[in-house]
């Protein structure tokens, strides 16, 4: 474990914490390190206390680390709010101007970033780049790494100017030199040389605007809200490039139902957005369903209800995504597990909205929004893509009613036959026309219709439609690819979980193998469908399941319980914060 | 493949579905000044695409040969402006009631003004909730009863064209449904017009507002000296409640979204994935 240690940064927003961890996390990345990272700010542009995590190891990482082995605290508070997470044995850095530490399991050093900043760089803004200084003296990474990402970093600012870039690297390299010359090392983390590998490193919001662009999304509308915005700042620089279209919205409302617009013009859509958006959007979730029109919506989950903590993480959207919109309206609910997972799954995302022409909500959260992972390269392929299933001038093919496979006549006229936008076919999806093509035309409605498309409320008409379109659920679930078990294949424990917590749960997993117990976990990412099988499989085999999220209520727990009749054992944590591998183990432990 | 249609006349606008309005509603003659101007228009079926809210008006998509979306209540802006935006070689024309655009939906008329996205708007103005049978509309006079104010409508009424024109909306006009061929003739302008245009069609409903009879009286064609670039004699028209009067009130020629967008995407590239993934190596 030497190669590996996780710094936590503690200090004020507006002070260059985030930033200088961020620089940290960059440059060990790109030296060739695996990191992880986790943050939390406060909802206010400027002050308020602000933490920021990475954890840096020559293996893969799963989760952010169960304690902090180094912890550098900017101010009293800082110290005040964050001790408590340092390991025992760990290491505190601080200011001796700011605060005295009371005595503890821990090793101190004690480096005046104030007076470095002030007195011999004579700049106070370069506290954090003194902190960086003392970083890299004393755990690594090499000074050279840092000062690459700082001058990548200004290059890109409108604040750079020389002098500035001068401060900066005085300020590292004088911090450097002071702690090698005052401080007397004693403790074991110490990052060496490692091989560099084919990384990108980026967090989940990035890797969700580059699988929307790969999934070939030309439209994105949405309306600014955090933890979502900087999706929507992606695809507003993003997409004029690749011959998209992007319209920043009045509202939410507005941003799907432009969104639906979009879809029924034939262009990949999506929106993104957080808790109190989406509940605007729920109307137009129905009409999506109901009209058949394919639609992306990005749900970055943060603590609710209501205005609740807008930068902090929880996972209590799952009841209202599974369930949002009056009446019975089918949906593809997803929730992606990791950084390589949004973008992979996002694009899962669209390739299923297109082929069962419905929306589908995905589930992020906000500590996959801003959690920053290594990833190796190669996850980042070329998707292929699939359209969606056009009208192509003839009947679908239809054993169910007996439709005559019969040419269509384009267009407008008398005699005209009728398209039938709305054909009801062995697998619910009908297909379907656009504008400007030269294909039939048709009304797209959120009435109830029959197969033209034409308003009718007969009650044999609404039943079989209804039964076409949750038949697409059903065709989706049959089509979609299975969750894998990890671990024990012969597990007597197993632990179920949804979205962020996936590297978590199998980190815990791995952790109870290795103290000899028999664990397995299942991370399903479509929620809706569910893949009946693989869960039931997963649950008959093992005596005991955990199911852990982020949630009072717990919402997956629930649905298991009324899908499959599991007894399942709770793990709610609920404070804003996301799990740790530990406290995982420990309910296992406790299980066992 | 697309079609163009060769010398259409109005009936190759007209669908198989029957309209649901009450007899004598005036929406049938918005829905028929629709098809006059289409057809005059010769616009092809395929390329056209009508956008609707819901109420009484808003089931005009069905009743036509076009492309049409049927949405909900209040949000045909938004689905029309978000379907320009992607295509924009599509006509968009927006229709539905005084509810949809000026009660529930009135946030979205704001920044569809102010985005000058190229859309047609026409609203069958009835000044009372029809499909819901009586209630109080925005543009319902004040002290009017009814259902829902029995002892008469306590707020203002709502100026449509006066707020248009305060909203730098680029084509405003108003027509009546009594008078088919002239609406006919403002939504074809209408729909020639780049940029995003307002018409407010006069459609009275026989069951539950009769205003046949005063709109009748009131309605007076604006002077054919009124200059349509003249912003404050427009205001000044828009603001003469004894007289309803109808034609192009204000026009102007400006830069549309739909269009300055696409001109950012003309030098765009095809996405290289491992190409865009460069930034975060």
């Amino acid at each position: 474990m030497e190669n590996e240690v996780t710094i936590r940064i503690g200090g004020e927003s507006g002070e260059g914490t985030i930033s200088g961890g961020d620089i940290l996390a960059l440059a060990s990345a790109r030296w060739g390190y695996h990191v992880y990272t986790f943050r939390t700010f406060p909802a206010e542009i400027l002050g308020g206390p602000c933490m920021f995590q990475v954890r840096i190891s020559d293996h893969p990482v799963k989760s952010m680390g169960d304690y902090a082995d180094v912890l550098i605290c900017l101010n009293k508070e800082a110290y005040d709010r964050n001790v408590g997470e340092l390991r025992h044995g760990g290491v505190l850095m601080y200011d001796p101007s700011d605060f005295t530490p009371e005595a503890g399991d821990y090793i101190t050093y004690a480096v005046p970033f104030n007076e470095i900043a002030r007195k011999e760089v004579q700049l106070f803004q370069t506290k954090n780049m003194v902190m960086l200084g003392a970083i890299c003296g004393l755990f690594g990474p090499p000074l050279e790494a840092i000062i690459q990402v700082v001058q990548s970093k200004l290059s890109r600012s409108r604040k750079a100017n020389a002098t500035l870039m001068e401060k900066n690297l005085l300020a590292l390299d004088v911090a450097k030199k002071y702690v090698s010359e005052k401080i007397t090392k004693s403790d074991p983390y110490l990052l060496g040389p490692v091989e560099k590998a084919d990384r990108v490193v980026l967090n989940g919001n990035q890797a969700i605007v580059a699988g929307a662009l790969a999934a070939q999304c030309r439209y994105f509308a949405g309306y600014p809200i955090t933890p979502a915005s900087d999706i929507m700042e992606g695809m507003a620089k993003e997409l004029p490039q690749v011959g998209g279209t992007f319209l920043q919205a009045e509202d939410e409302i507005a941003a799907l139902a432009s969104v639906l617009g979009a879809s029924f013009g034939g262009v990949r859509a999506m929106t993104a957005t957080s808790g109190p958006g989406f509940s605007l959007m729920t109307e137009l979730i129905g009409l999506s369903s109901m009209a058949e029109l394919p639609a992306v919506i990005v749900d970055a989950q943060r603590a609710g209800p209501s205005t609740g903590m807008p930068t902090k993480m929880e996972q209590s959207d799952l009841s209202f995504a599974l369930n949002a919109g009056h009446g019975d309206t089918p949906r593809i609910v997803m929730a992606p597990s990791n950084v390589a997972n949004c973008y992979e799954l996002i694009i899962q995302a669209f390739e299923m909205a297109e082929r069962y022409q419905m929306p589908v909500l995905f589930l992020s959260d906000q500590s996959l929004t801003a959690r920053v992972e290594s990833v190796d390269s190669h996850v980042f392929k070329k998707p292929e893509i699939h359209g969606r299933i056009q009208y192509n001038g003839k009947h679908a093919s239809n054993g169910s009613n007996g439709h005559q496979a019969e040419p269509m006549l384009v267009g407008a006229g008398a005699g005209a036959h009728e398209y039938e936008r709305y054909a009801n076919t062995p697998t619910g999806i009908s297909p379907i026309s656009t504008p400007g093509a030269g294909a039939p035309a048709y009304v797209a409605t959120g009435l109830e219709h029959d197969e033209a498309g034409h308003p009718n409320y007969e009650p044999e008409d609404h039943t079989e439609m209804m039964q076409k379109r949750f038949r697409k659920l059903a065709t989706a679930a049959a089509e979609m690819p299975k969750p894998q078990r990890y671990g024990d294949a012969d597990a007597t424990i197993g632990v179920i979980g949804w979205g962020s917590t996936e590297g978590t749960i199998q980190e815990a997993v791995d952790r109870a193998r290795a103290k000899g117990l028999k664990v397995a976990s299942l991370h399903p990412t479509i929620l809706s469908p569910l893949p009946d099988e693989a869960i039931q499989e997963f649950i008959s085999s093992v005596q005991k399941v955990i199911v852990p999220e982020n949630n009072y209520s717990g919402q997956f727990a629930n649905l298991l319980g009324a899908k499959y009749g599991l007894q399942a054992v709770r793990l709610n944590k609920y404070g804003g914060i996301p799990f740790t591998a530990a406290e995982i183990l420990r309910a296992i432990e406790e299980v066992h | 493949m697309t079609q163009t249609l060769i010398n259409p006349t109005p009936k190759d606008y007209k669908s198989e579905v029957k309209p649901t309005w009450c007899p004598g509603c005036g929406d049938f003659g918005v829905l028929n000044a629709a098809f006059r101007g289409l057809a005059e228009m010769k616009l092809p079926t395929d390329q056209t695409v009508v956008v609707s809210g819901i109420g009484c008006s808003s089931r005009f998509p069905h009743f036509m040969k076009t492309f049409g979306f049927h949405s909900v209540h209040g949000r045909a802006l938004p689905v029309a402006q978000g379907l320009k935006m992607a295509r924009p070689d599509l006509n968009v024309i927006t229709v539905g009631g005084d509810g949809d655009f000026f009660s529930i939906g009135a946030g979205h008329l704001i920044h569809a003004a102010l985005r000058n996205i190229d859309i047609t708007v026409v609203v069958m103005d009835n000044e009372i909730y029809g499909l819901t049978k009586g209630q109080t509309s925005p543009t319902s006079p004040h002290g009017h009863v009814t259902k829902s104010t029995p002892y008469g409508l306590l707020a203002s009424q709502f100026n449509p064209i006066a707020t248009a024109l305060s909203l730098n909306v680029s084509f405003v006009a108003r027509g009546y449904s009594a008078k088919p061929k002239d609406l006919a003739a403002l939504i074809q302008q209408g729909v020639q017009h780049k940029g995003f245009s307002f018409i407010h069609a006069l459609s009275p409903c026989p069951t539950f507002y009769h205003t046949f009879d005063a709109w009748d009286a009131a309605v007076t064609p604006i002077d054919s000296g009124h200059d349509t670039q003249d912003k404050a004699q427009a205001i000044a028209l828009a603001l003469e409640t004894e007289k309803q009067y109808t034609g192009i009130f204000y026009k102007e020629e400006r830069p549309t979204m739909d269009q300055a967008a696409h001109q950012l995407v003309q030098e765009s590239k095809s996405f290289d994935i491992a190409q865009y993934m460069q930034r975060y190596a």
